[in-house]
């Protein structure tokens, strides 16, 4: 594989930040050699600087204040670093091109697909207008597009989230260049969109003989894809290898650890409390969403939440998986009645929630509390952390000065210093945030906590210890927990039911094990068999800290 | 609070427009004692040019201009702060109401909010003076109802935002009451923009009292820079400082109040910081 002399060969690269920002150099000394026909995986967490490496190769770098201060990127032999900006606009899109993560954006959402290719057509080649669009018929088609000669005159809106990344691969390939960047690529779409991507990839990428630089926070996706891997962390490689040494035998404790905190995808052994109280009751649950309307236009009905039925018992968490759109988060969103259903009943100790009024709403939300998705998005920004956890319980009836001290309780329960109280939320960390929000959620002492999709917006080893912690909380306080998640490791490592969401629907509901070992409905098997690095077994033990490998 | 003023004072065009303001904030405050007579004592011979007995002249009455001037920095800063103050107050309110709950409410109180901006604003405002008969609180008044829907507008907007979010969301379902999520955590988070757009309808206010009063649609017994130009304007060929000294003044005032709200702008906009 890595016989032929390198497409691209980084030597030593350093990549300087502005002075304000955390750390002095985005990447420090980096060499990485990509052969012409292997795909090379960038493997990091958020600041890793994995994005800035490929960025650097692209110039694509936010000049003035970040730019490349040292070493050399060699692409075919010419140093990027040092071309004329003529001679760079030439080599991109013909000899490198790249795929970015957001295709909604990285489209122009006013020119059609067909205008936006035949653009860098008419930049790079001497293709006259009536050359050019057979060539992106064919390649569209190339990219599996269905009806490619009408796609040409769509715009990006059109198309679904997968179809426009395979738009943005036809964009990036029509040239055949020798080097293809990829900055997650895969990370906006949903895991059975991905599939279909990613195999794309791998078979585009051996019949068309191109390099791929893959860059992506996800080891699964790695097991699936890589050729070699190459581990960043604080702007440094710490391990390059092949992806079965990297993955299998990794060497670094960093690399280690990382993978480690992987969840698996074997359902922890949990006894199902079938005999425990039923805490929550969720039935006939309905709710649709009606949009636009109004002179002349019909109103568009969208039914987000047909009867859903759900109990959940006593220290018992019930995991609702689906993909984006399948109205997992707005039966959340309805269970608390931040949104109101249609029809249905949600019980509480003898009481539906549902038909309570406003009012007498209010004393009842204590008992189902709320752990939101965006760390950044759920605290309020000017709110000192100790109030921001003393306020539930202060608008409940508890005396001020009980409620504060409760919340420095609660802080070091969910291991963050208590002297932390006086601070606001920007100084703290996204895992830090999610730990307040859990905090927040207890103060009230729930008897069901809701958590929508707690640990996606962390990274991996951040996401292991958020889980360690709902885990243990729910152990020591016998909480339920109803847990929204997209991901199925993550499904397996804190659920002991499952129900499987798709179109507003519940297609399979059961135990964990039993969903895991033998899925019955078709969908559940799709999703199954979607999730990235499914094969790829790892030793390890469930949800392990990276802090401190074992 | 000290990294806001930090970074307030970095934009020197504000500091200095702050400066300016602050100046005419202190000779209007000091008017009475310097000037016991009042603006329209007659001081001396009329139309006597700047720079001899008089530092500004005096009018074709023999009215002391400088006088003049300093009661109408009264005036023009009672009214433009009283005005937005009303404004803004009638804006966060109704913008408020119609952001947070959405729907029904919503609609109806929009519906309102554009009757209100499609009535060209001037001319509303020369109707309302001129029904209520002009005085000091009429004026205030009638600049209050042209000048709110632009901030309920705004403030309807950043309400929608914010209800969405995810921390407003925690609150309610904490079991907090609507006034409580709102007056502590939804208001408190729109604060900065309803300060910059306050500021602006300021120097708007003012403008709208001095073309009001140089129409001669103001409280005939106070003294203003509007109603200055518009008395002098007859006899521009003849002593063309009358005019232009209290317009410099207008001028001045509001390019400051502009530039002060830019600079606030800048300071609170957390998107720009850096």
């Amino acid at each position: 594989m890595a016989t032929s002399s390198p497409i691209l060969d980084i030597r030593n690269l350093t990549v300087d930040l502005p002075p304000w920002a955390d750390r002095p150099q985005a990447v420090s000394d980096v060499s990485l050699t990509l052969a012409p026909d292997e795909i090379l995986c960038v493997v990091g967490e958020s600041g890793s600087g994995k994005s800035v490496m490929a960025r650097a190769v692209m110039r694509l770098l936010p000049a003035p204040h970040v730019r490349a201060s040292g070493g050399s990127i060699l692409l075919d032999g010419e140093d990027v670093l040092r071309l004329s900006d003529a001679r760079m606009r030439e080599l991109r899109g013909r000899r490198v091109s790249m795929i970015f993560q957001e295709p909604m954006t990285a489209l122009n959402p006013v020119k059609t697909i067909g205008a936006q290719i035949e653009e860098v057509l008419e930049l790079h080649t001497p293709l006259r207008k009536r050359e050019r669009v057979p060539r992106i018929v064919e390649m569209l088609a190339a990219v599996r597009l269905p009806n490619a000669a009408q796609l040409v005159d769509a715009y990006p809106h059109q198309l679904s989230g997968g179809q426009r990344q395979r738009a943005m691969i036809a964009m990036a390939l029509i040239l055949e260049p020798a080097l293809v960047i990829a900055d997650e690529p895969t990370t906006a779409l949903d895991v059975t969109t991905q599939k279909g991507i990613l195999a794309l990839f791998r078979e585009i990428q051996r019949a068309r003989h191109i390099g791929v630089l893959f860059i992506t926070h996800d080891f699964g996706v790695v097991a699936d894809i890589a050729d070699r891997v190459a581990v960043m962390q604080h702007g440094r490689v710490v391990e390059v290898g092949t992806t079965d040494a990297v993955l299998n035998a990794p060497t670094h404790p960093y690399t280690q650890a990382l993978i480690a905190a992987v969840p698996s995808l074997e359902p922890r052994a949990r006894r199902v409390a079938s005999e425990a109280p039923v805490v929550l009751r969720v039935e006939g649950l309905e709710k649709t969403y009606h949009s636009g309307g109004g002179f002349g236009r019909g109103r568009r009905v969208v039914p987000a939440v047909k009867t859903i039925d759900l109990t959940i018992r006593h220290g018992e968490t019930l995991g609702v998986v689906g993909e984006s759109g399948s109205g997992k988060s707005t039966l959340a969103r309805c269970i608390v009645r931040l949104v109101d259903a249609e029809r249905g009943a949600v019980v509480m100790n003898g009481v539906d929630l549902m038909r309570l009024s406003r009012r007498e709403l209010r004393k009842h939300r204590r008992q189902i509390q709320t752990v939101f998705q965006d760390p950044y998005g759920s605290l309020d920004p000017r709110s000192r952390i100790g109030r921001l956890i003393a306020e539930g319980p202060i608008v409940h009836g508890v005396p001020e000065q009980e409620a504060l001290s409760r919340a420095h309780a609660l802080l070091e329960l969910v291991g963050l210093d208590p002297r932390a109280a006086d601070r606001f939320p920007h100084e703290f960390s996204g895992g830090q945030r999610q730990r307040i929000g859990i905090a927040r959620a207890l103060a009230l002492e729930p008897a069901v906590l809701i958590a929508d999709e707690p640990v996606s917006a962390l990274d991996v080893s951040v996401q292991a210890q958020v889980l360690r912690l709902l885990a243990d909380i729910r152990d020591r306080l016998k909480l339920a927990m109803l847990f929204i998640t997209h991901d199925l490791r993550v499904a397996a490592q804190v659920c002991d039911t499952i129900a499987v969401m798709r179109a507003g629907e519940i297609v399979e509901y059961g135990a964990v094990g039993d969903i895991f070992a033998s899925p019955s409905h078709p969908y559940t098997r799709e999703l199954f068999s979607a999730v990235p690095g499914r094969d790829w077994r790892h030793p390890r033990s469930p949800i392990s800290d990276p802090a401190n490998p074992p | 609070m000290n990294a806001f003023l930090q970074r307030f004072a970095r934009n020197r065009a504000a500091f200095a427009g702050f400066l300016v303001l602050l100046a005419i904030v202190a000779v209007a405050i000091a008017g009475p004692s310097l000037f016991h007579a009042g603006p329209f004592e007659l001081a001396g011979p009329p139309f006597s040019p700047p720079f001899g007995r008089y530092p500004l002249g005096t009018d074709m009455l023999g009215r002391n201009e400088l006088a003049g001037l300093v009661y109408g920095a009264r005036t023009s800063l009672l009214i433009g702060l009283a005005a937005t103050l009303f404004a803004t107050l009638l804006g966060v309110v109704i913008g408020g109401l119609a952001g947070y709950y959405g729907g029904a409410l919503d609609h109806a109180l929009m519906r309102v909010t554009e009757m209100f901006q499609t009535i060209p604003s001037f001319l509303f405002a020369i109707l309302v003076v001129a029904i209520l008969s002009p005085s000091i609180r009429t004026v205030i008044l009638a600049i209050a109802i042209v000048s709110w829907p632009p901030m309920a507008r705004l403030v309807r907007g950043e309400f929608r935002s914010l209800r969405n979010r995810e921390f407003v969301q925690a609150c309610i379902a904490m079991g907090m009451s609507d006034s409580r999520v709102i007056l502590l955590h939804v208001l408190p988070n729109c604060v900065s923009s309803i300060i910059v757009t306050g500021s602006l309808l300021v120097a708007t206010a003012i403008l709208t009292e001095s073309a009001l009063s140089f129409l001669g649609l103001s409280d005939p017994n106070v003294m203003s820079w509007g109603f200055m130009v518009g008395a002098a304007r007859d006899f521009l060929q003849r002593a063309w400082w009358l005019c232009a000294i209290p317009g410099v003044a207008i001028l001045v005032t509001v390019l400051a109040i502009n530039l002060v709200g830019d600079g606030l702008n800048d300071a609170l906009n957390p998107r720009l910081r850096h």
